[in-house]
């Protein structure tokens, strides 16, 4: 298992953001968290990197008891994710965030040739010295994107890659994921109804910090409860 | 690395740094050589600061209590044991001081507002701790602590071999080469592997720490490595004036320490040593001529700098610099 959290809350005030979840992803899946704004995604990305302690409950991630662990020790395992903002070294070049990021796993030389692969993965070779605050928004969702596979993470977890982007871009980064899939397992959480369509294979719905359904992508979309919760406002529209 | 140590700017920045320390006995007066040498020393203690705060991105306002600490540790393990114990003593201490006041901030994560005001709490407990010790009960083997009147009679830096302590030309010479060994010891620092973890800490520790580095961990390093190197130009200047007392542990002393950075340019290399140089000059000429009270100067100086060069006066040298470029390349076409 590469994920697995046992009746998962964090409270916030009297506020439940993630209510006891009980989540498990196996080996190679692609799983899509959906759900509407406020229903506690993010919440349970930052539980599972350790950026936040859960309130009660247990997370083991790739076989270790994470629940109290720091963020760079589940880091460490093998864990990379794309936060919900923008979370780069803005001062420093593109290349120089991904050489950081390639160091984790790389040493010396092979850390530099895996940042500059990453490079062209992401298409920015021509801008690889200039500074990621001067990038647009969606180069900079690639930075971070590349940022996250150089490391080669054995679980990636991606909190809305294709934000903000526009139509050919959330193309682009679907195709990007497609590449860099491998034998990795994923969450991403996206509200691009569009970008799950075309890569989600299971998908998780997440309602007021619960688990509301767990299904294929057409069960999901064929469901009267999750129309109700979430995707009755959301048909025919790509953004929100 | 290797192209750092052998690219044309560092070669310069060493020749031409190296040539001014050289160069200086041959046409200063003995007056004008004492004073440069607290003018390396200050050279020294401001690029600590800039390392800790302005390269790690640690709000070490109070940062010259290390300068204290290293004075005083100086000044008690000189006086019993001689210098080489003292100087050592000048890097330990201060070092071991930051370890564990880094440990419980760094480790306990405080923020980075609550950790300035911390170190500043520490400046003030020290400076009230030390004045508080005229009585001979704070006697250390043969140094008194002496309160308000602070060390009297502190030793000169004498070397193991020698007959003789340093005189004042062999003094000025090890401040102003230590001063050019720690900026040097910086610019390879940033560019090293570890120095970039280290401003990738500052730019974003959360995304540091999501990569996998412990920003706990690398802001220690920093600020143990920075109050060393304050601790060592705290020896210097007790050995310089053999004296040391607790106004290095005054707020108004450490107010001083961040007026050179962020006059100089904060964050640049070689702008704290620009600040530390030409405030220190100015004090000690408005000193001289009576003209203004330095501390009014001194106020002065930081509200300018802040209102009219937020940078730092190198980054706006550099940009007055590139903008006459422009303009001589827009005329030469
Ligand atoms: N640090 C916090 N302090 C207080 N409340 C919080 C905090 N973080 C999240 N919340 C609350 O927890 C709930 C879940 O927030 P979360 O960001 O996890 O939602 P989300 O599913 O990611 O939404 P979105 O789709 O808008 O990103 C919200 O009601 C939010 O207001
Ligand atoms: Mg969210």
């Amino acid at each position: 298992m590469i994920v697995e959290t046992s009746d998962l809350w964090r409270t916030f005030g009297g506020v439940a953001a993630v209510a006891g979840v009980n989540f498990r992803l196996e080996p190679g899946e692609l799983r899509c968290l959906i759900g509407s704004n406020g229903a506690g995604k993010s919440t349970f990305f930052k539980l599972l990197t350790g950026q936040l302690r859960p309130s009660k409950g247990h997370i083991s991630i790739l076989g270790r008891q994470t629940t109290t662990s720091q963020p760079f020790e589940i880091s460490r395992l093998g864990v990379g994710i794309k936060t919900q903002v923008p979370n780069l070294f803005e001062g420093l070049s593109v290349r120089e965030n991904l050489h950081l990021a390639a160091r984790r796993t790389y040493a010396g030389k092979a850390a530099r040739l895996a940042a500059e692969a990453m490079l062209d993965d992401i298409e920015l070779a021509d801008r690889a010295g200039v500074p990621v605050r001067e990038l647009s928004h969606g180069q900079r969702q690639w930075v971070e994107l590349g940022m996250v596979l150089v490391s080669e993470p054995k679980l990636v977890l991606l909190d809305e890659p294709a934000a903000g982007m526009t139509q050919a871009e959330v193309e682009r980064t679907a195709m990007l994921l497609q590449r860099m899939r491998k034998d990795r397992a994923f969450i991403i959480v996206e509200h691009d109804m569009h970008f799950v369509r075309n890569i989600a294979e299971r998908v998780t719905v997440f309602h007021r910090g619960r688990i509301l359904v767990e299904d294929t992508m057409e069960a999901v979309t064929s469901n009267a409860e999750v129309r109700n919760a979430y995707l009755g406002q959301k048909f025919g529209k790509d953004h929100d | 690395m290797k192209t750092e140590l052998t690219s044309p700017a560092f070669i310069a920045a060493l020749v031409i740094g190296g040539a001014i320390v050289f160069a200086a006995p041959l046409f200063l007066e003995t007056y004008d050589l004492f004073n440069f040498t607290v003018f390396a020393i200050m050279a020294m203690l401001a690029i600590s600061l800039n390392f800790v705060w302005g390269i790690g991105g640690i709000l070490s306002l109070g940062q010259a209590l290390f300068f204290g600490l290293g004075g005083y540790a100086y000044a008690i393990t000189a006086i019993n044991l001689g210098s080489g114990w003292g100087l050592l003593a000048a890097i330990a201490v201060p070092c071991l001081f930051a370890l564990i006041v880094g440990y419980v901030a760094f480790y306990g994560r405080i923020s980075d507002v609550y950790f300035g005001v911390v170190s500043l709490t520490i400046s003030l407990i020290l400076y009230n701790f030390v004045n508080s010790t005229s009585d001979a009960f704070y006697t250390i083997g043969a140094a008194r602590l002496g309160g308000y009147n602070g060390i009297p009679s502190v030793p000169p830096i004498q070397a193991p071999w020698a007959a003789q302590p340093l005189g004042f030309e062999a003094m000025y010479m090890l401040c102003a080469l230590t001063a050019l060994v720690f900026y040097l010891g910086v610019r390879l620092f940033v560019r090293a592997p570890f120095g970039r973890v280290i401003v990738a800490v500052r730019e974003n520790d959360l995304r540091a720490e999501l990569l996998g580095y412990d920003p706990r961990y690398h802001r220690l390093v920093v600020f143990a490595i920075g109050a060393a190197m304050s601790g060592l130009a705290g020896a210097f200047f007790a050995a310089w004036g053999a004296f040391i007392g607790p106004d290095t542990f005054s707020v108004s002393f450490a107010a001083q320490a961040i007026i050179w950075v962020l006059f100089g340019g904060l964050g640049t290399l070689i702008g704290p040593v620009v600040g530390a140089l030409s405030v220190s000059w100015f004090t000690t000429w408005l000193g001289e001529v009576r003209l203004l009270d330095p501390n009014i100067a001194l106020g002065l100086l930081f509200i300018i700098s802040v209102l009219l060069v937020p940078n730092g006066m190198v980054p706006a040298l550099r940009r007055v610099l590139e903008r006459l470029r422009i303009v001589k390349e827009r005329a030469d076409t």
